[in-house]
């Protein structure tokens, strides 16, 4: 197999999480998933992907009792979604001080992150990538806006092709009109 | 628009020894009244051996599959004839059969066999072609196309998109039904047979686009660093390439050059959206558009000199026209809140497109394939799905094939004439989406 299933990344992170082993392990796989990946050159091309599967997301599982905490579990660090509206890329006011949080936090460590950009389903599919770009571009900027260094951050768009929720309709269609900060 | 269904036919098309899963179901929802009425008999057998298929079924389904004929059943045939002498046209005129094909299939040795087959004008009594080709076990079904892309040009005098392929992507959803995984790039023939598989992904693929000689498809990828990269496969080997081009960012919805050297891209960076032109033997690139809005969704006209581009400069994306070189650009679309993903048909007259039209009862925008002739600027919906897209011209231009979702909100493929007057829908297990047409004469 070529690709790593990213099911199984998001299954071993899972099970990493539950036993207290943390996420650096899917870090590294995440990393090695990169190579190569500079053909084009750009700073945010460059930037190594600490990203996180993009299932792994979706884990509000139980906090596992860890004597370290993760600060990336709790409080604002641990909300990573921006929501949009339809056919937009404006960032509103309640997602800044979320993404401050975030911004203060990358600075003072400076990790690297990934900034997803998504789409509801309405529209055509290459339109909605070059949106989804727009939204993870519009949370890139206050991201740098607010410290955060150029090679700390790169984005991609998974325009409609990676919904959260695959529902038809307005409720599903506001979950997936997103951007997501992948750590 | 017509409504009438004209043929309801489930083909449960049975797999074969090389495939290994289902396979695309196609059934026609709408037909034309005025489909011409034909009779396409079962073909005689000469030697012992069993050919692998039944010629005349396959040819029957292609032509019916057209919405323009009407094949006899073969338990309404009064006479089954497989000779020229053998045929007495009042019994086809009785059935009011205006063209008549029969033939035989003569087993020659081992795996080959000689096919000759003959069409008439049932009124004229006139032979109206005569031809001989020979198929073997394993391309039957290709020469059963053939005989169907000759009939169909012999009585409309356009070439027939039989023997031609279709592109599509499935993603299937994980087992609580939440999130997508598995996404798929198949080929398969055009009636459904013969899928493969040429790339599975965790990552989505999607915008797969036909070089012109058939040999290669480009599509976009995320496996590499999981970001949005045009690949090019070939798809007969299976040999693939990351296309690399000297700009930075992120590239997407890639289309050849009519004359397959140059591959029109959009570029993504810094939340912009462009259009650039890869020459694919020097490497080099052209810019073609530059606006803060977002271009993309590059479509060549046939003639290689223009390209036809989705943007939202003014607000809401619409189709604009610019030259292959760049430079001024003119706006096409004006009609319907959103015009997007332009299709351009074989001879260049026509675009498809997907069009956006506010329902007025639920106000909500439901996206629908829509044709416009470029020389009046009409434009005519085909469609009426709430969120039809990706539309791509049969090679021949008769139909587009399309992607709808069902009432339950399921993806499917689906195809229509260019007129509007036939549809039909093509079911398969997963989701399946991002349908392309492939040229004509593909090896």
């Amino acid at each position: 197999m070529k690709i790593l299933p990213m099911l199984l990344v998001a299954l071993l992170s899972a099970v990493l999480l539950l036993s207290g082993c943390g996420t650096t392990g899917e870090a590294e796989q995440d990393q090695g998933a990169v190579e190569g990946g500079a053909a084009a050159g750009s700073a945010e091309d460059a930037a190594a992907s600490a990203a996180s599967a993009a299932d792994a997301q979706a884990q509000p599982m139980e906090q596992p009792k860890e004597e370290a905490r993760d600060p990336l579990e709790e409080g604002l660090l641990a909300q990573r979604v921006v929501y949009f509206d339809f056919d937009s890329s404006v960032v509103h006011d309640d997602s800044m001080p979320m993404l401050k949080a975030h911004a203060e936090y990358l600075v003072g460590n400076g990790n690297t992150i990934t900034v997803e950009g998504h789409c509801d389903e309405r529209g055509t599919r290459e339109y909605n990538i070059a949106l989804g770009e727009r939204r993870a571009d519009a949370v890139r900027r206050i991201l740098l806006a607010n410290g955060v260094s150029a090679s700390q951050i790169k984005i991609v768009s998974y325009g409609e092709e990676r919904p959260a929720a695959l529902g038809h309709d307005e409720q599903a269609w506001a979950m997936n009109r997103r951007s997501e900060l992948m750590y | 628009m017509l409504r009438k269904p004209f043929i309801s036919m489930l083909l449960c098309l049975a797999t074969s020894a090389m495939t290994h899963a289902a396979p695309l179901t196609i059934e026609i929802t709408q037909g034309v009244e005025t489909a011409l009425p034909v009779a396409i008999v079962p073909f005689g057998l000469q030697g012992a051996k069993q050919p692998p298929d039944d010629i005349a079924k396959i040819v029957s389904m292609d032509l019916a599959r057209t919405g323009r004929f009407d094949p006899l059943d073969e338990k309404d045939m009064l006479a089954k004839p497989s000779r020229p002498e053998d045929i007495k046209y009042q019994n086809w005129r009785l059935m009011q059969r205006e063209a008549l094909v029969i033939g035989n299939i003569k087993h020659d040795a081992g795996d080959r066999y000689s096919i000759s087959f003959w069409l008439f004008d049932v009124y004229k009594e006139a032979q109206l072609a005569a031809f001989n080709i020979t198929g073997t076990e394993s391309n039957f079904r290709a020469a059963a196309h053939k005989i169907s892309d000759i009939i169909y040009e012999k009585l409309t005098g356009e070439p027939g998109a039989f023997s031609t392929q279709i592109a599509y992507i499935t993603a299937s959803q994980d087992k609580n039904n939440k999130l997508l995984k598995d996404y798929s790039l198949w080929i398969a023939d055009a009636d459904g047979y013969n899928p493969q598989v040429l790339l599975k992904s965790k990552e989505p693929i999607y915008s797969p686009a036909w070089s012109p000689d058939g040999q290669k498809i480009a599509y976009v990828s995320h496996e590499r660093g999981k970001q949005q990269r045009v690949v090019i496969q070939e798809w007969s080997s299976g040999a693939r390439k990351v296309t690399t081009v000297p700009v930075k960012g992120r590239q997407s919805a890639p289309a050849w050059s009519p004359d397959g050297k140059k591959l029109a891209f959009t570029n993504h960076k810094d939340g912009n959206a462009e259009i650039y032109v890869l020459d694919l033997s020097s490497k080099k690139v052209r810019q073609i558009t530059n606006h803060w809005a977002i271009e993309t969704e590059a479509a060549w006209t046939p003639d290689g000199e223009s390209i036809i581009f989705t943007s939202d400069r003014g607000g809401r994306p619409q189709l604009y026209k610019t030259s292959a070189n760049g430079g001024a650009v003119t706006r096409l679309t004006f009609e319907g809140t959103e015009n997007a993903r332009a299709a351009v048909s074989p001879d260049g007259k026509m675009i498809a497109m997907v069009t956006a039209i506010r329902n007025d009862a639920t106000n909500r925008l439901e996206y629908k394939i829509a044709v416009m002739e470029l020389a009046t600027g009409y434009l005519n919906v085909l469609t009426d799905g709430t969120l039809d897209e990706s539309p791509s011209f049969a090679p021949n231009g008769s139909m587009i094939i399309y992607a709808t979702t069902t009432r339950r909100g399921r993806g499917e493929l689906a195809a229509v004439s260019v007129d509007g007057s036939v549809r039909q829908s093509l079911a398969y297990e997963d989701e399946v989406r991002e349908p392309a047409w492939s040229p004509l004469n593909k090896k």
